[in-house]
C-alpha cells in the first residue's frame, strides 16, 4: 500500500489501532525500554520527527508516545522508548518480543530538521526527553553536510539513566558533533559534568541569527533551557519545544490536551517559543 | 580569549566598563592544573579566584564511606571561588580539576584592597560575583527540582 493510501485509510479509521508486533525490546534504563514495532498489516503512514503515537496495551489503555526511529530509512518499523509511568505505560513496557499491541497515528507537528538546514543547531534533552530528539539527530546526521556546528546536550537523572547510551557515546566520538552529557546527581564512578543542562547550555557561543535550538524534556527545564537561549539572543520562533499534555484522541476531538487556544495533539507536540505565556499560566 | 583581556567576552563580565575590567585584569596571571590536581581543599584559608579558560574542575566535598562526592562541576567561562570576599574566608567545598585546566587567577588580597579604597569599583565587583552567583544558585535550584525523576511504578 502507498503512503497516500495508507494515510486515506488512517483517516477513514482514526480511531482503529493497527497491530504491530514487537520485534525487538532494549532496555534502556531501570524504567524505560526501546520497542522495535513491525506492523502485522497495513503500515501506518512514515513519521516526521516529533510526531507521536497513540500505543495501545490491549485490554489496559493507549498512551501517546514519541517516536524515536530514524527519519532517513524507508522501512515500516516504528521505535517508541517507554517509560513505565502509570498502568499502560508500565504494561507497555512489559512486552516482550513476540507480543502485539496497536498503534494509531503517527500525529501531531514536527521538528523541522529541513528548514533548520544551513543552521547551527543545539539540542537540548532531559531525561526521557531525548526520545523524541533521537530522530532529530539521526535525521541531521543522515545529511550532516547540509548544517553547521551541531551541538547535543543531555541531562540525566544518574550516569545509568541516560537513555541510548552505546548511541550516545558514538555520537560524542564524532569529530562533527559536540555532545555534552550532564548528571544532575553526583555518582560514582563519573568523571563527567555534574550540572543541570542549563549550565553547559550558557557556556556556548551561539549565533543569535543563525541558530535553531530544539529543547524536550520536562517543562520547566525547557523553560529554563529557552530563556536562556533568548537572553543569549535566539528569537522565540528559532527556538522549538515539544509540549507533554494529556493526550487522548490524539486527532483534535476530545480536548483534553487544550493548552488555551492549542490543541496540543494537533497543534503540537512541537510548538516555538511563542507558547511561553501560555506556559506561564498555571491553571493550563 | 585574547592574552592581553582574559576577561574579554566572558558574559560574567561584561557589564563592567572598559576601566573596571582593566583594573582586574591588571591582578590575573594565567595557570594550568593538570588533571587530579587539587586547587583547594574544605576548611582551608579562602584566598583564590579562577576564571576557567579550558579544561574541567569539579567542587566536591569528603563524606565517610563516599570518598569525595562531586557536588558540581565547572567549566569554560565559569568562576570559581568566591568565599575570599566574605568572612570568614574559608573554602565551603573543595576543588580539583576533573581535566588538565588553563584558568585565569586573580590575585584576590589586591582585589579586595582595590575594593576597599574605591566602594564604586568595588560595588561593580560585587554585581560582578553575585551575577555569577545567582546564577549558580538558580541551576542549583534546577536540580533540586529533581526534573527527571521517573515513578515508583517499576
Amino acid at each position: 500500500m502507498s503512503t497516500e493510501s495508507a494515510a486515506a485509510a488512517v483517516e477513514s479509521e482514526p480511531m482503529v489501532p493497527r497491530p504491530y508486533r514487537v520485534a525487538h525490546r532494549v532496555v534502556e534504563t531501570h524504567d524505560s525500554v526501546t520497542l522495535h514495532l513491525t506492523p502485522l498489516s497495513t503500515p501506518l503512514p512514515r513519521f516526521r520527527p516529533g510526531q507521536f503515537m497513540m500505543v495501545y496495551a490491549h485490554g489496559i489503555g493507549e498512551a501517546a508516545i514519541s517516536i524515536s526511529g530514524d527519519p532517513s530509512t524507508q522501512d515500516n518499523l516504528v521505535i517508541h522508548t517507554i517509560r513505565a509511568v502509570g498502568a499502560v505505560t508500565a504494561a507497555l513496557h512489559d512486552t516482550r518480543p513476540g507480543a502485539v499491541i496497536g498503534l494509531r497515528g503517527p500525529y501531531g507537528t514536527s521538528w523541522d530538521i529541513e528548514s533548520a538546514a544551513r543552521h547551527d543547531l543545539v539540542v537540548v534533552a532531559g531525561g526521557v526527553g531525548l526520545a523524541p530528539l533521537r530522530s532529530v539527530v539521526l535525521g541531521v546526521l543522515a545529511a550532516r553536510e547540509c548544517y553547521g556546528r551541531v551541538t547535543l546536550i543531555v541531562g540525566a537523572r544518574t550516569p545509568a539513566e541516560f537513555l541510548y547510551r552505546g548511541e550516545l557515546d558514538s555520537w560524542a566520538a564524532r569529530s562533527d558533533l559536540d555532545v555534552e552529557l550532564t548528571i544532575d546527581q553526583p555518582a560514582a564512578g563519573w568523571d563527567g559534568p555534574v550540572g543541570f543542562v542549563t549550565e553547559p547550555l550558557h557556556r556556548l557561543h551561539f549565533d543569535g541569527g543563525r541558530t535553531i535550538a530544539f529543547l524536550c524534556g520536562p517543562e520547566p527545564m525547557m523553560r529554563f533551557s529557552a530563556q536562556l537561549l533568548v537572553d543569549k539572543g535566539l528569537a522565540p520562533t528559532d527556538i522549538w519545544l515539544s509540549l507533554e499534555r494529556n493526550m487522548k484522541c490524539g486527532i483534535a476531538l476530545c480536548g483534553h490536551c487544550q493548552l488555551g487556544p492549542l490543541l496540543v495533539c494537533r497543534d503540537g507536540p512541537v510548538v516555538d517559543y511563542r507558547v511561553a505565556p501560555l506556559l506561564r499560566i498555571k491553571e493550563l | 580569549m585574547r592574552t592581553d583581556d582574559p576577561l574579554a567576552g566572558i558574559a560574567t563580565f561584561s557589564h563592567l566598563s572598559p576601566a573596571e575590567r582593566a583594573v582586574i585584569s591588571g591582578t590575573t596571571r594565567v595557570v594550568q592544573f593538570p588533571a587530579g590536581e587539587r586547587l583547594f581543599d574544605e576548611g582551608e584559608s579562602a584566598d583564590g579566584c579562577w576564571l576557567i579558560q579550558e579544561g574541567r574542575i569539579a567542587l566536591d566535598i569528603a563524606v565517610p564511606g563516599r570518598g569525595d562526592v562531586v557536588v558540581q562541576t565547572l567549566g569554560p567561562g565559569d568562576l570559581l571561588g568566591w568565599s575570599w570576599l566574605v568572612a570568614p574566608f574559608r573554602w565551603h567545598f573543595g576543588a580539583r580539576a576533573v581535566q588538565p585546566t588553563t584558568a585565569v587567577a586573580f590575585d584576590t588580597a589586591r582585589l579586595r584592597e582595590l575594593a576597599e579604597a574605591d566602594p564604586a569599583f568595588g560595588y561593580a565587583l560585587v554585581l560582578t560575583l553575585f551575577t555569577a552567583v545567582l546564577q549558580r544558585l538558580q541551576t542549583t535550584r534546577a536540580r533540586l527540582l529533581d526534573l527527571y525523576r521517573g515513578s515508583d511504578v517499576h
